[in-house]
């Protein structure tokens, strides 16, 4: 969006403030920021206001929240504050990660499917249409229970492998539609080659598009990490709000009736996805004028 | 219409194909000998992990040459044979799976179909009643975004553990046999209902917010301004709206599916509902590998299936599809 607007000189500045205007204005837009924020602002200085750590025992064992332990503790004795927080960061990097891949994966075969056409573009969308049925989990839990995945970076590139196809199919056709614009056409007879084409121009013009898929990514990959995490596919050596509920499950938190263990990772990871999806529709409205008026 | 579903044939054949290599492959690439890995982690004493490791060579056929092995994997899947079961002794993978599927397929089946028609029903009575939209699309945001698996325990923590409405564990009470009583039946649906509940729930959200954008985006269209302008009764607008509206979010069913898939795995986990998800986890635990990829296939082939029919009935819902017009 910054470069295409900062070469198109008349018009930028008054469009960037009205943009805005209709991003503060835009009621879905704030509140599934704010609630992704607040919950960014818990994990980054969260862990910072306990010294609990998240696996050490030594608290009381299945306590509910008080002044000590600000969540409870779990029933070996671990602070559940301290697990949570570092639960949410947890999230976050591996949301963020796995998108980053799912995007970047997306990108190079959408744009290089709908720019370029032909056979290579027949043979990109067999693989993502195959790629797009298999479902995602299945492979999922059969690559990582070979592997056991021991870092967040691997599983997030894991998951990031593995939720490319609809980001890609989504971008090709938008792809595909721009392909035959003049400004493309005119790019493509002045000499540049496709590579540039595709950066300078066909990806700034449909740059408010892709930022709307990387939400949808990132909400996506941190479903999909919860479930990996619960079924204690994912790291074990690193907090996960997945991992909690998995601990939790496994200790009999549910016919202990210890609550304060397992209802924090759900509540975060709902407000977390629920958040960018909201924030998504926002978003939409605002890039999108026909869906302002609703 | 037969070349449409000619083409889906021909991905779906091929999908599978890929999905069997995957399976295949996975356990040959990985790092180590798979069977070195295998019997490390069953922890076998001296004597018996040299006997296990005749029977697993033997097994994977590993002596042979690489394609070889790759032509008997698809033998033994031509045969239904997936191999022996680590973490259940003495029964073989195909014969847990069989078990299993019936109570994964119980809850999947009605979970995804009842949820599919009263999400469509909302979403399109909310895309026109201000009220409705500003109650139904918060709930509806709220529940697409809950983990399967975190919803499964909150309903299981209030009304089966608190409340005491609902069982858990099992599909039906241990001093029951499947019979078709009326005690039976009443034990079956109690231990259903709430793995059941949780799919419908998750899956509801997202065909509500699906449909209400469909309708209110159909609404504005040339077509449905055209036919207000004649005169047309709003209900028979909104019919036309809902008609068009049906298949974007058919195309959605098949693409859910996946996910719907692996939320009815984790949800049997917290319930102990004894389906696939549960013979996943006891897979897991117990590293029966031949029991994991044997889920895997039929997850995958299962998934392949609904994905059909889903098409078949797309083609007779859309009538372009139907004359052939519409190639993909």
């Amino acid at each position: 969006m910054d470069a295409a607007e900062s070469r198109a000189d008349p018009g930028p500045r008054g469009q960037r403030f009205e943009l805005l205007h209709f991003a503060f204005h835009n009621s879905k837009l704030v509140i599934g920021l704010t609630v992704v924020l607040a919950f960014l602002l818990l994990a980054i200085v969260g862990p910072w206001l306990t010294d609990a750590t998240p696996f050490e025992f030594g608290h009381p064992t299945g306590q509910g929240p008080s002044s000590e332990n600000w969540l409870g503790t779990t029933a070996p004795g671990q602070d559940v504050y301290a697990q949570f927080v570092h639960g949410l960061r947890s999230s976050f990097i591996v949301g963020a990660l796995a998108a980053c891949v799912a995007a970047g994966l997306g990108m190079a075969i959408g744009f290089i499917g709908g720019y370029l056409g032909g056979a290579i573009d027949e043979i990109l969308s067999m693989v993502t249409n195959i790629v797009l049925v298999i479902p995602t989990l299945a492979v999922l839990i059969i690559v990582s229970a070979y592997l056991s995945v021991g870092s967040l970076t691997s599983e997030a590139i894991l998951i990031g492998l593995t939720s490319w196809p609809w980001a890609a199919r989504a971008i090709r056709a938008q792809t595909f539609s721009l392909r035959a614009r003049e400004f493309v056409s005119l790019a493509r007879l002045s000499g540049q080659g496709t590579t540039k084409v595709i950066v300078q121009e066909i990806a700034p013009n449909m740059s408010s598009y892709l930022f709307l898929t990387f939400i949808l990514l990132f909400g996506g990959s941190v479903l999909t990490a919860a479930t990996l995490d619960f079924l204690g596919l994912g790291p074990s050596q690193v907090m996960s709000l997945g991992l909690m509920m998995n601990t939790a499950v496994s200790n009999a938190a549910l016919q202990l009736g210890l609550w304060w263990w397992f209802i924090p990772p759900g509540i975060g990871i709902t407000a977390i996805v629920g958040g960018l999806y909201v924030m998504n529709v926002g978003l939409d409205e605002v890039f999108n004028p026909r869906l302002r008026s609703t | 219409m037969n070349r449409y579903l000619l083409r889906k044939s021909v991905l779906y054949l091929l999908t599978f194909f890929v999905a069997v290599t995957i399976d295949f492959a996975i356990p040959r690439l990985m790092p180590g000998n798979p069977i070195d890995g295998l019997i490390s982690r069953i922890r076998a004493d001296s004597t018996a992990s040299q006997e296990l490791h005749g029977y697993f060579t033997e097994s994977f056929g590993l002596d042979q040459p690489l394609w070889e092995q790759y032509l008997n994997f698809w033998r033994g899947l031509a045969h239904g044979d997936l191999g022996p079961s680590i973490a259940y002794v003495g029964s073989s993978v195909s014969e847990l799976i069989w078990a299993a599927l019936p109570y994964t397929l119980a809850l999947l089946v009605p979970a995804i179909l009842l949820s599919y028609i009263a999400g469509n029903r909302v979403g399109a009575l909310a895309a026109r009643r201000k009220v409705l939209d500003n109650t139904v699309l918060p709930v509806a945001y709220v529940l697409t975004a809950t983990p399967y698996v975190w919803l499964a325990l909150v309903l299981a923590y209030v009304l089966a553990f608190q409340l005491g409405i609902f069982p858990v564990s099992g599909a039906y009470d241990f001093s029951q046999q499947p019979a078709w009583t009326w005690e039976f039946v009443r034990s079956f649906l109690a231990h259903w209902f709430l793995p059941f509940l949780t799919l419908f729930l998750v899956a509801f959200g997202g065909w509500a917010i699906g449909m209400r954008n469909l309708i209110i985006y159909e609404l504005e269209s040339e077509y449905a301004n055209y036919l207000q302008a004649l005169g047309a009764p709003s209900k028979l607008v909104r019919k036309y709206a809902y008609g068009n509206a049906v298949l974007p979010q058919m195309s959605g069913l098949a693409l859910a599916l996946g996910a719907v898939v692996g939320g009815a795995l984790v949800t049997e986990i917290v319930f102990g509902y004894p389906g696939i998800g549960t013979l996943i986890i006891d897979a897991l635990q117990n590293r029966d590998y031949f029991l994991l990829q044997g889920v895997f296939l039929l997850i995958i082939v299962g998934v392949l299936i609904a994905n059909f029919i889903v098409d078949i009935a797309y083609v007779i819902v859309d009538p372009r599809t139907r004359a052939g017009i519409q190639g993909s």
